[in-house]
């Protein structure tokens, strides 16, 4: 990838400054001689032309060449980047933009952005805030122009460098006992990588088409994302809007330590993403599968009426929880609310807790086979707090939610309905009579566990104790009370990728949920001490790393058992 | 195991219905704390504590389940093997008393012979009470079972409750092993001229095929 953006570069940019004058008098030579002048070999032969020493430019190198865009995409990344940056670049390129005069205005007027940007750059490393700097890239081709125009957005920095070096410290600081949603995000995170960032680039592509399906053409690309290569998805919801309405986003990983080689890494699904227009338009990921269409001009549209269904419910079934046949379930919801994350402030409040039961309310009555069971409750959490995250700057646990505009909070508890509805469609079967959809899946993680870990299966058997013990509220909240909010909000990042994600994959992470604590099983001989140990599993402490070499297990796990029922058995 | 740090080992669980304190409860006699601000049980919550009943060391194992009827056909695979069910209802509810009885149909139906005990819980606050405790102790009479009142929130008759449950639950055991003893002792007076009978066919029936 890297190795093509550099030939693109080198094709169209004969008259950069740089080392390379004097580098390449030799080596053009040489290729002549050879009769081997391809621009690759001419590339790999100048790569020392890249130690200029300035990171942007090492970084946007790596990014990954848009080789495969297909025509249309290219169009419409430009189209996106004109609306972005209408300021910076007031003519739409034209068709024959080949053109060598044109690139030479391109070239430019980038110029003239590098200089205002590194102003930019010296004003917020002051204030340690975003930087904004133009990728050197961007001189590039029409080719490379979808790259280009995620690229040449700006990059965001952040306080890149302070996190940096808090992950490099050897002991990670525990996390308190009341395990804050953001923490992570807020100080535990890594920069992304520029792999990651680019995934992020085909992503946001992707969703920018004026036709995204969702569905099949996305997933190649979200395997690929998948092992891992966690990302939190609250710090991108910041970073995005920290860039404002009028930029993409852009990161720059402000190290010099190895690509690739880092466990922090990006998925995007399940953010919120802005792409900038006229108007603010929210765009959303996978989170809205097969709720907001693949066309991208009539998403706003459906998320309105989605949104105003939502409200139509509420008018006309709401009042409907004092009467006799649906005073049980509200009861119900009623006297969970208060036990549902007791302890973040957040959900204590009452505006808050009356989302809540307004949500659940409206699902259970128009669910009956399976109505309101406890645990549904949790499944809302993460929803809620990542639309809402969108809209806070600071601490999420502690922000008054009665201060958004009453717009804002209806979108919110609207969006939330919908998304937790979705999810929960795919899992239905566990909270029917008898809750058969969680009782297949505990036999069958007892059945894979047989097979991928003998020894495991053969010590709880020996030690009497039965999955169902522990692992019924693996299924029953989908491994929410075993985790911190913040891994399960990345956890669900996946699952949303993943086809079948919360029924099928889920099972597959809890297998490896339960031999990540391998050592610890074989070491207790005792029933008590087991189901203790499995019932209060020690994930205070957990962040992406940890749920990111989860979800690798779980794939590595599912890619060799899921197709295969007789691998192993015994 | 080798080093057993305990006489007798026994299984209690809890039940009863959402919300009337039944973690709460187990979490006051186990940890001996007071949260007022728990999470909803799914499934089932484990705790242990060993007591001292005269001299001997009793373990109890005791099992907090969810209280919602959904999760009833998961609970009842809990039941296997216990030696006593506390019942617990909320003495500001009367809806949960009168669902005792339910619940009661529910251990019959999972156990032949198990200890019970009826414990209402949240009784700190008088003004608030709406199950009288004279009614609780009739019906309790007329079931045959103890009834305790307690408040896990102001540690009120908790340990008591437990103890004297785990009381009962031992001289069950003394009971039916005595009895069992018993059983034994007789057997070995009679002569059971069925069980030759039995041997010798089911001897022949090898030979032969």
């Amino acid at each position: 990838m890297a190795t093509e953006n550099r030939i693109n570069f080198w094709r169209r940019k004969a008259k950069l400054p740089g080392r390379y004058h004097k580098d390449t008098k030799t080596k053009l030579n040489n290729l002549k001689t050879k009769k081997a002048s391809s621009f690759h070999e001419f590339a790999h032969s100048t790569s020392d032309a890249w130690d200029i020493g300035e990171e942007e430019d090492e970084e946007s190198l790596r990014s990954p060449a848009p080789s495969a865009t297909p025509p249309d995409l290219s169009m419409q990344t430009k189209n996106h980047r004109c609306d972005t940056e209408t300021s910076c670049r007031p003519e739409p390129p034209s068709s024959d933009s080949r053109h060598f005069q044109e690139e030479n205005k391109e070239l430019q007027h980038l110029n003239r952005k590098v200089i205002r940007s590194t102003s930019d750059t010296q004003v917020s490393s002051s204030s340690d805030t975003f930087t904004y700097v133009a990728s050197p890239h961007s001189f590039g081709s029409k080719l490379i122009e979808p790259d280009q125009s995620w690229l040449q957005n700006f990059i965001c920095v952040g306080n890149a460098f302070s996190l940096l070096k808090q992950s490099a410290l050897p002991v990670r600081p525990l996390i308190p006992l009341v395990a804050r949603i953001s923490d992570q995000n807020a100080s535990g995170a890594l920069p992304m990588t520029v792999r990651e960032k680019s995934r992020l680039d085909k992503f946001k592509l992707l969703l920018a088409s004026p036709s995204t399906d969702l569905g099949e053409p996305v997933c190649p690309l979200y395997s690929s994302l998948l092992p891992g290569s966690p990302l939190s998805a609250d710090w991108l919801v910041k970073k995005l809007k920290s860039c404002g309405s009028t930029a993409g986003l852009e990161y720059r990983e402000k190290s010099d330590r190895p690509h690739g080689g880092s466990s922090q890494s990006v998925t995007i699904v399940y953010i919120l993403i802005h792409t900038s227009g006229p108007t603010q338009e929210m765009l959303t990921s996978p989170l809205w599968q097969g709720y907001l269409p693949a066309n991208r001009g009539r998403r706003e549209l459906v998320l309105q009426r989605k949104r105003d269904e939502y409200f139509a419910f509420i008018e006309q079934y709401y009042q409907s929880r004092t009467e006799e046949h649906h005073r049980d379930t509200y009861r119900q919801i009623h006297i969970d609310i208060p036990r549902t994350n007791p302890l973040i402030p957040l959900f204590q409040q009452p505006t808050v807790q009356e989302v809540f039961e307004r949500i659940l309310f409206i699902w259970a009555i128009r669910h009956p086979a399976s109505g309101y069971v406890q645990g549904i409750n949790d499944l809302v959490t993460p929803f809620f707090v990542v639309f809402l995250s969108e809209f806070v700057m600071e601490d999420v646990e502690n922000f008054e939610m009665s201060a958004l505009p009453l717009q804002t909070q209806r979108n919110i508890e609207a969006d939330s309905f919908w998304c937790m509805s979705k999810l929960l469609d795919g899992i239905q079967d566990n909270y029917t009579f008898a809750q058969p959809g969680i009782q297949n899946k505990v036999k069958a993680l007892e059945e894979l566990v047989s097979r991928m870990d003998e020894d495991v299966h053969a010590h709880l058997v020996r030690c009497e104790v039965e999955y169902l013990q522990f692992a019924f509220r693996w299924m029953n909240n989908l491994l929410m009370r075993e985790l911190p909010l913040r891994c399960t909000i990345r956890l669900w990042d996946t699952y949303q990728a993943e086809a079948e994600g919360f029924s099928h994959f889920h099972l597959f992470v809890c297998a490896a949920f339960l031999l990540e604590w391998r050592k610890q099983i074989l070491s207790m001989s005792d029933f008590q001490g087991l189901l203790m140990l499995l019932q209060n599993l020690p994930t205070i402490h957990w962040g992406n790393e940890e749920v990111g070499l989860l979800l690798a297990e779980a794939y590595r796990l599912k890619y060799m058992f899921a197709d295969a029922p007789s691998h192993y058995k015994r | 195991m080798a080093g057993k740090d305990y006489n007798h080992l026994f299984k209690l669980l809890i039940i009863g219905d959402s919300n009337v304190g039944k973690s709460s409860l187990l979490l006051r006699f186990a940890d001996n704390s007071f949260s007022g601000s728990y999470i909803t049980t799914i499934g089932v919550d484990f705790k242990i504590r060993t007591v001292d009943i005269n001299g001997e060391r009793v373990k109890l194992q005791i099992w907090d389940t969810a209280g919602q009827e959904r999760f009833r056909t998961i609970t009842s695979t809990y039941y296997r093997n216990t030696h006593g069910v506390i019942i617990v209802y909320d003495v500001t509810n009367p809806e949960s008393f009168v669902n005792v009885k339910r619940w009661l149909n529910e251990i019959s139906q999972n156990c032949d012979s198990v200890c019970k005990i009826l414990v209402g819980n949240k009784n700190d606050d008088p003004a608030r009470k709406r199950v009288d405790s004279q009614d609780a102790a009739h019906f309790g009479e007329s079931v045959g079972v103890r009834v305790f009142e307690t408040s896990a929130k102001e540690n009120i008759n908790v340990e008591e409750m437990f103890m004297a449950f785990t009381h009962m639950v031992l001289r069950a055991k003394k009971q039916s092993q005595n009895r069992a003893e018993r059983e034994r002792e007789r057997e070995k007076d009679t002569v059971n001229i069925g069980a030759q009978r039995d041997r010798d066919r089911r001897k022949r029936g090898k030979k032969c095929c």
